[in-house]
């Protein structure tokens, strides 16, 4: 058995896969998979549940519900607004609809539909925001949701869930399933390591420490927890750094006493989101210890910024949400925390910036010096083999 | 060829010449070609709706229009807004035919860095007008450039793309509402009628059928016509601007995929690019010849 020196500091209870830090070889799923077997799953469990969706039946993976219930299966067009409305209406009529769509579009689009007739109304619909956050990728930031959680958690009744891989956002939608009111959860395109296994606790509400630590604590949520932890580890193995990882998968309601305790035994706090920071997870977490326990916060995610396209990994990294990143941001938190004096610009959004222009730069040359001579480059015409059987 | 730029075209009679049809339709054939190598390229994207647009883009940018690709902020030039934005590679394509920005840029699509984004993006490139993506947008957004056209008295005029299954959202609905309401005579909707959505046919998602009735109803001037059909389409055009009471609506029928044997009507080719090698091969071997109804000079 594979065990200490890589796992050191892991919290046993929480059951992670074995070879969690053998990147290459953890089983890479898009956390949209997760949804599409939740539904399935709940759907056998609860014969009032139907799922409506916005002509995205198979990127949301809703197709997967629709192919063993196609009778609970409500095709909407694409039209946002009405779906939040008509999911309020089966709702009052005690059906549980799954409204599907992008993130970007609902909530994005069907605000106020989903403030009036889902919150205010607190109807029984579960909200699935798909292609949420950067690593939407090459659709760009038309596509790439980021305010989602800050949109969500704006509203009085509304609970707010953030899954970290496939495995938690089945169990999300599952526990959504069983839950009565307005439910919001958001999960991603692209494929991201399972790291949590069916013997992870989790429950609506309640955030979990997967490693412990006294020197600083991550706040995480979503696929990039997994990023989180890599940081962990690398501090640990490095500096002899030792973190304390949350993963803060409930962002409303959101479990402050866990996190005023790491607040009051490690004294630093980093909160990591694939989302806006302002008003995110990191408004959630800042609020909290401001009301509380103050304590010095860094924040990482989108700061303050749109994306643009690119592949999903070089998005990431290119805005600053990757591991090294999240190194720069603890080491900045330690230092506030032991009262040195920092830069007035966080070292990690300045390392962050500096990447993007050069991974901007690299890429698009990288792809213009390929570009044929028929196009105004130097290289033969594109080679797309021909089929010269006719 | 002229030293001197006589500058921008100016408005003339749309009247096609057999002679500039042929070279507006083997234009459209070069710029479907270059497309598919730039969707192969990169990997990710739509393929059914631009190439079924590829003759409407063609003869807007290269006989309707009045436009000049070396002033992008020309204040006279027709606005071309593309509500549907995931159709943009072909709107990038003819651009960069157009002389907008030089082609080999078109290898960097959907790249870090580059200005042709997966969604048009107006921050990255102005000469799109405007950002879209998120479907209905670029109507109503049209029909406030059109109608600030109207209360300044301007000379341009306004075109909007649309898609056909986009009108399933609420807002393009609300626009004709407000074009109607205002005879935005400067402004014509171009409804890409490909009968395809991501997950289906459109009458089996969301009919829309009697179209035209109903966008009649909202006090449009409704005129159809064959979207693959580069005559057609301009003599709609011209139907189109005769009329100075009302908003025009072009519901041009295109064929999805058009010119790919393997993709024409196939609703599963409307959002995935083909795939290097075989695909890709057949899918620019039709397209050179169509069906061997243009001769090609390549090859």
């Amino acid at each position: 058995m594979r065990t200490t020196p890589l796992q050191k500091g892991l919290n046993p209870a929480m059951f992670l896969v074995r070879n969690l830090f053998e990147t290459k070889n953890l089983k890479q799923t898009p956390t949209r998979s997760g949804f599409g077997e939740g539904l399935v799953e709940a759907g056998k469990k609860d014969k009032n549940i139907v799922v409506l969706c916005c002509d995205l039946t198979e990127s949301t993976r809703a197709d997967m519900f629709k192919k063993v219930f196609p009778e609970r299966f409500i095709q909407m067009g694409i039209a946002e607004q009405a779906l939040a409305s008509i999911g309020a209406g089966l709702s009052m009529a005690g059906k549980v609809p799954f409204i599907s769509s992008y993130a970007a579009f609902s909530p994005g689009r069907n605000w106020e539909q989903i403030k009036t007739t889902i919150a205010l109304q607190n109807s029984n619909v579960k909200i699935a925001g798909a292609h949420s956050g950067l690593s939407v990728g090459p659709d760009g930031a038309t596509h790439q949701m980021l305010e989602d959680i800050i949109l969500t958690r704006a509203m009085p009744n509304m609970t707010v869930e953030v899954p970290c891989d496939a495995i938690e956002t089945r169990k999300t939608a599952v526990a959504g399933a069983k839950f009565v009111g307005p439910f919001y959860f958001r999960f991603a395109r692209s494929a991201t390591p399972v790291f949590t296994t069916e013997k992870t606790p989790f429950k609506l509400g309640r955030a979990e420490v997967y490693r412990f630590g006294n020197d600083v604590t991550l706040v995480a949520a979503g696929p990039l927890l997994y990023e989180a932890l890599l940081a962990a580890d690398a501090l640990s193995k490095e500096h002899g750094i030792e973190c304390r990882v949350i993963n803060a998968h409930s962002i409303k309601p959101f479990d402050e006493k866990t996190l005023i305790a790491a607040a009051k035994e490690t004294g630093a706090i980093v909160t990591i989101e694939e989302g806006q920071t302002h008003g995110g997870l990191a408004g959630i977490v800042c609020e909290t210890l401001a009301l509380t326990t103050p304590v010095p916060v860094e924040r990482v995610g989108a700061q303050n910024q749109y994306g643009e396209s690119g592949e999903p990994a070089q998005v990431l990294e290119a805005f600053g949400l990757t591991a090294p990143f999240i190194a720069l941001a603890v080491v900045r938190v330690l230092d506030r925390k032991h009262g040195v004096a920092v830069s007035k610009i966080p070292a990690h959004m300045q390392a962050a910036e500096e990447r993007r222009i050069m991974m901007r730069k690299q890429i698009f040359e990288e792809a213009l010096s390929r570009a044929p001579r028929k196009w105004g480059g130097t290289k033969p015409d594109l080679q797309v083999r021909s089929n010269k059987k006719r | 060829m002229l030293k001197f730029s006589l500058g921008p075209k100016v408005r003339q009679p749309l009247h096609l010449h057999d002679k500039k049809l042929k070279s507006l339709e083997k234009k459209s054939s070069e710029i479907r070609e270059d497309l598919i190598r730039m969707l192969v390229e990169a990997g990710s994207g739509h393929s059914a709706g631009p190439l079924g647009m590829a003759d409407i883009f063609t003869a807007l940018y290269f006989h309707v229009m009045v436009h000049d690709p070396k002033r992008p902020s020309w204040k006279d030039r027709d606005r071309l807004i593309l509500s549907n934005g995931h159709i943009v590679p072909i709107r990038y394509a003819t651009m960069a035919h157009a002389g907008y920005f030089p082609k080999k840029l078109m290898m960097t699509l959907r790249k870090l860095g580059s200005p042709l984004q997966g969604h048009p993006e107006h921050a990255w490139m102005p000469a799109l007008e405007t950002t879209s993506g998120p479907l209905g947008e670029g109507s109503s957004q049209a029909a406030g450039i059109a109608y600030a056209g109207l209360m300044d008295a301007s000379p341009w005029r306004v075109y909007c793309c649309m898609g056909d299954g986009e009108l399933d959202e609420g807002q393009c609905w609300e626009a004709f509402q407000f074009a109607g309401a205002n005879r935005l005579y400067n402004l014509t909707y171009i409804i890409d009628r490909n009968n395809i959505q991501i997950d289906g046919r459109t009458e089996e998602i969301m009919p829309l059928e009697p179209l035209d009735k109903k966008l009649e109803a909202f006090g449009l001037n409704v005129i159809k016509c064959a979207g693959n059909d580069i005559r057609d389409f301009v003599n709609g055009v011209e139907r189109a601007q005769a009329v100075s009471d009302k908003c025009s609506v072009i519901i041009a029928d295109t064929i999805p995929g058009y010119g790919v044997d393997f993709m024409e009507y196939d609703f599963t080719w409307h959002g995935k690019p083909p795939a290097k090698g075989k695909e890709a091969g057949d899918a620019i071997n039709e397209l050179r010849t169509l069906w061997g109804k243009i001769q090609s000079e390549h090859e």
